[in-house]
């Protein structure tokens, strides 16, 4: 990456090279260099709060509205190069309260806010208004989170989505144990159980990401959303890559890491995937933007932890680390759900579908997957499993624990398999499925039949 | 498989109390590194022993007849491999001809030592040693490189002029394969080096367990799935082994290349079985043919396998010997290389934290 040779700093310039020039040179004085990079009017923000800079020194010489902008840049590019959100879209943004999560919601927020303008000030009103809905999963049950700080969190959360209209969104605020729907009391208790069940204390903290996912799907699905935005950057999705490396996911991990994730009823798209975690939190702090977060002690010896901290070092090392890392994972090959499903209506605007056709078009060598681990939705390497599925003699549970992937069985499924008769009680009922369905369930089947023409003929060993 | 064993015999472990949990008679001397179960001595050999046949046969590493070369630097994993094979191949019949291979680099003060050791173990299991040395191959010893370009960048050097060094000497063996001390753990830090780096290229095939079966001579790794701490157990034998406890290389000053190994460690910590999981995934890793592969060819110059018109070896070598030891260096080096790599072998070295003097790819 080359850059303004008079001041670069940033590691990755190849002009670092250049001998004669003394490494490292402060930034010269003259007026220009001290501009804005790209507007070269107004002050870079860096300068006067160099704090917040940080290591991305590309980004701190951009004066807070260009940062802004670029910034935004990003995520729109995202959103329209992929077609992740129609104006025919209700979108749900899962909001945890942290910085990533909040940027997303604003850049959502924001983008509705000029369609509703446009659509205001339009003459034949043709395109609708997407709508935007927010979601809370309140997991201060998982976590022993006294009753009210949790109440102050939530009520932090009202407060942000309030503030945010016009439009109105609407919140909806999940507890956890709320994916026992079954309308008894005791959804607290069975949480917990399911929880403790998992002996690995990264198990435990992957199964509750699994089982925020389901509570999102199951949000989205009650209230006919038809997608679901969450906030995942760069940062995050480059510790994803390893963490799923370092547990053996090798297999499913391009499915997690694509701008869109159809294997689900409602498709997930991730429109932050380009933008660093600095760069979030920095926006944050420009534009006092609310966060709050869960209190919730991390438990310190997890491999979710490790790598954090591991992929944090790398990237003080070098500030285009994670890039790199997303970057590589992002050659592997994707799956064939890894795209927003086309429409087939006709009410869908023309400039839509093409759109459409043309993010659809990149996915063209992916691999199409059958059969899902029931536990983290990841798709399974059908050379890795024995065929197993098919033998209806056996227990119940046995075949469970074959349709799960190596890592869940590991990290999650007790070890003790007289126990996993219990845990598949707790496992949460809407999402198992029968054990003979489980390789093409409902809804998977309902997928299928969108994507048909992008299955291969020979993955028809189903019978 | 493996790994399916393993779990099964870690919780027969978790009630087995006092005994060894694999021959429940024995008093358990050691926690096994890979699996935690505790076991005794006889049955960590007999096991050690047992997943590398298991590995060879399986991966159908070696056939009745060939002449196998083990690449040797001295160090752990080349002298508990030269001993295993030789163990194996006579226990199991494999019909292998086994040789010691060893390069030597010209470093006084640490190759010279190791190649002692070597030459102890050819006595001790009576396998033939050939000796290659970067002065007759090229006419340099590092000692003489390193006095003219100095402490940076030499890796670059060893690392490709080793490469050829060993296919020289198999070579010269007429050996049909080229056997690596490289373990579980350099394997995973490969694959994880690859992703930091962005090396699609190397991140598909460094989990091979044979490379370069279109080359004029195969390499393989029958310790692919060997722990490094079971390597360095392992020789606490009655059987007296010598190697040499290779510290580092002195030409190579320790810097990117410490990151990726601490890490490898600290996972070992928490969940031994992160190593096994980490090249379980490099080998699942799905890389679209699309990814273009250099073509290749032979070096003009020399009649080296290169994908260039001369071979990165030859490149060097005119650099060193026309004065300009900077030539060719940095070629291969993506435009957004780090400062802080300029210390790592780039190019032909995929094994970045492998000691200088051990064996590479």
């Amino acid at each position: 990456m080359s850059c303004d040779a008079s001041s670069c700093q940033s590691s990755n310039c190849h002009r670092n090279g250049d001998a004669t020039r003394p490494r490292h040179a402060l930034p010269p004085v003259d007026d220009l260099a001290a501009l804005c990079l790209k507007c070269k009017s107004a002050r870079p923000f860096s300068s006067s709060s160099s704090a917040v800079g940080g290591g991305r020194e590309d980004d701190a010489r951009f004066c807070a509205d260009c940062f802004r902008s670029n910034l935004f840049g990003k995520f729109r590019h995202s959103v329209i190069s992929n077609a992740m959100i129609s104006p025919a879209d209700n979108v749900l943004v899962a909001f945890s309260g942290g910085p990533a999560s909040r940027v997303a919601l604003q850049f959502v927020h924001e983008m509705q806010y000029k369609v509703q303008r446009d659509f205001d000030a339009s003459r034949d009103r043709s395109l609708r208004v997407f709508g935007v809905g927010v979601a809370f999963i309140d997991e201060s049950s998982a976590y022993s989170v006294p009753m009210e700080e949790a109440n102050k969190v939530r009520e932090d959360i009202r407060w942000i989505v309030s503030s945010l209209s016009p439009p109105e969104k609407e919140l909806h605020i999940f507890p956890l144990e709320e994916i026992y729907s079954n309308g008894l009391n005791n959804g607290k208790e069975k949480l917990m159980e399911l929880l403790d069940m998992a002996g690995d204390a990264t198990g435990k903290e992957d199964l509750l990401v699994h089982l925020r996912v389901l509570s999102l799907q199951k949000i989205a699905t009650d209230n006919g959303y038809t997608r679901v935005v969450l906030g995942s950057c760069t940062s995050k999705i480059a510790c994803h890559v390893i963490t799923a490396t370092v547990k053996g996911q090798g297999y499913s991990l391009p499915a997690d890491i694509q701008y869109a994730d159809a294997r689900w009823d409602v498709p997930v798209v991730l429109p932050l995937r380009d933008c660093l975690e600095q760069e979030i939190d920095t926006l944050c702090h420009l534009e006092s933007l609310k966060t709050t977060d869960l209190p919730h002690k991390e438990s310190l010896s997890t491999i979710n932890t490790l790598v954090s901290s591991f992929v944090a070092l790398l990237q003080k090392e070098n500030p285009s680390r994670e890039s790199t890392i997303v970057r590589t994972a992002g050659k592997l090959t994707p799956f064939h759900f890894n795209r927003i499903p086309e429409l087939k209506d006709d009410n869908v605007p023309l400039a839509t579908r093409r759109r459409q056709k043309r993010s659809s078009l990149k996915l063209n060598g992916s691999l199409s997957s059958e059969s899902f681990c029931p536990i983290c939705y990841g798709p399974v390497n059908p050379t890795a499993h024995s065929l197993s599925v098919e033998n209806t003699d056996q227990p119940r549970c046995n075949i469970f624990v074959d349709s799960c992937c190596l890592s869940c069985r590991f990290q999650i499924l007790p070890q003790d398999p007289s126990q996993m008769e219990h845990f598949m009680e707790l496992w949460p009922q809407t999402f198992v499925t029968g054990p003979k369905q489980q390789a093409r369930s409902l809804h998977l089947s309902s997928l299928r039949e969108q994507i048909q023409d992008c299955l291969l003929s020979d993955s028809d060993n189903e019978s | 498989m493996a790994e399916a064993d393993g779990k099964a015999q870690k919780d027969a472990g978790r009630g087995g109390g006092r005994l060894c949990c694999i021959c429940q008679a024995r008093k358990p001397a050691l926690k096994r590194p890979k699996t935690l179960q505790q076991i005794c001595r006889e049955c960590f050999y007999a096991v050690f022993e047992a997943e590398i046949h298991e590995v060879i046969v399986e991966n159908r590493l070696f056939k009745p007849g060939e002449r196998i070369a083990i690449g040797a630097s001295g160090g752990k994993d080349s002298t508990v491999l030269a001993y295993v094979l030789s163990e194996l191949n006579q226990r199991h019949n494999y019909g292998l001809d086994l040789f010691l291979l060893s390069v030597d680099e010209g470093i006084t003060g640490y190759r010279d030592d190791s190649l002692e050791t070597v030459k102890r173990n050819e006595m001790q299991y009576g396998l033939p040693l050939k000796i290659v040395s970067y002065k007759d191959l090229y006419g340099w010893t590092m000692d003489e490189i390193v006095k003219m370009i100095g402490m940076k960048n030499n890796c670059t050097f060893c690392g490709v002029f080793r490469r050829q060094a060993l296919d020289r000497g198999a070579a010269m063996l007429k050996v049909d394969k080229l056997a690596t001390g490289h373990n579980a753990d350099d394997i995973a830090e490969t694959v994880l080096l690859n992703i930091l780096r962005g090396d699609i290229a190397r991140l598909s095939r460094c989990t091979s367990i044979t490379t370069g079966e279109d080359g004029p001579i195969p390499r393989c790794k029958p310790f692919k799935y060997t722990y490094e701490k079971e390597i360095v157990i392992y020789p606490l034998t009655p059987i007296s082994f010598y190697y040499y406890f290779s510290t580092e290389c002195i030409y190579s000053p320790n810097a990117y290349r410490g990151f990726a190994r601490e890490f490898i460690k600290d996972l070992e910590r928490i969940r031994p079985r992160a190593i096994l999981d980490i090249i379980r995934s490099g080998e699942n890793f799905r890389i679209s043919t699309s990814t273009r592969m250099p073509e290749q060819g032979t070096c003009e110059r020399c009649g080296y396998i290169s994908s260039q018109k001369w071979c990165k070896a030859c490149v060097l070598l005119e650099g060193l010997n026309k004065g300009l030891p900077k030539l060719g260096i940095g070629r291969t080096r993506g435009p957004n290389a780090e400062p802080k790599q300029d210390q790592m072998p780039n190019g032909s070295r995929s094994m970045a934290s492998k000691q200088c003097g051990t064996l590479d790819f």
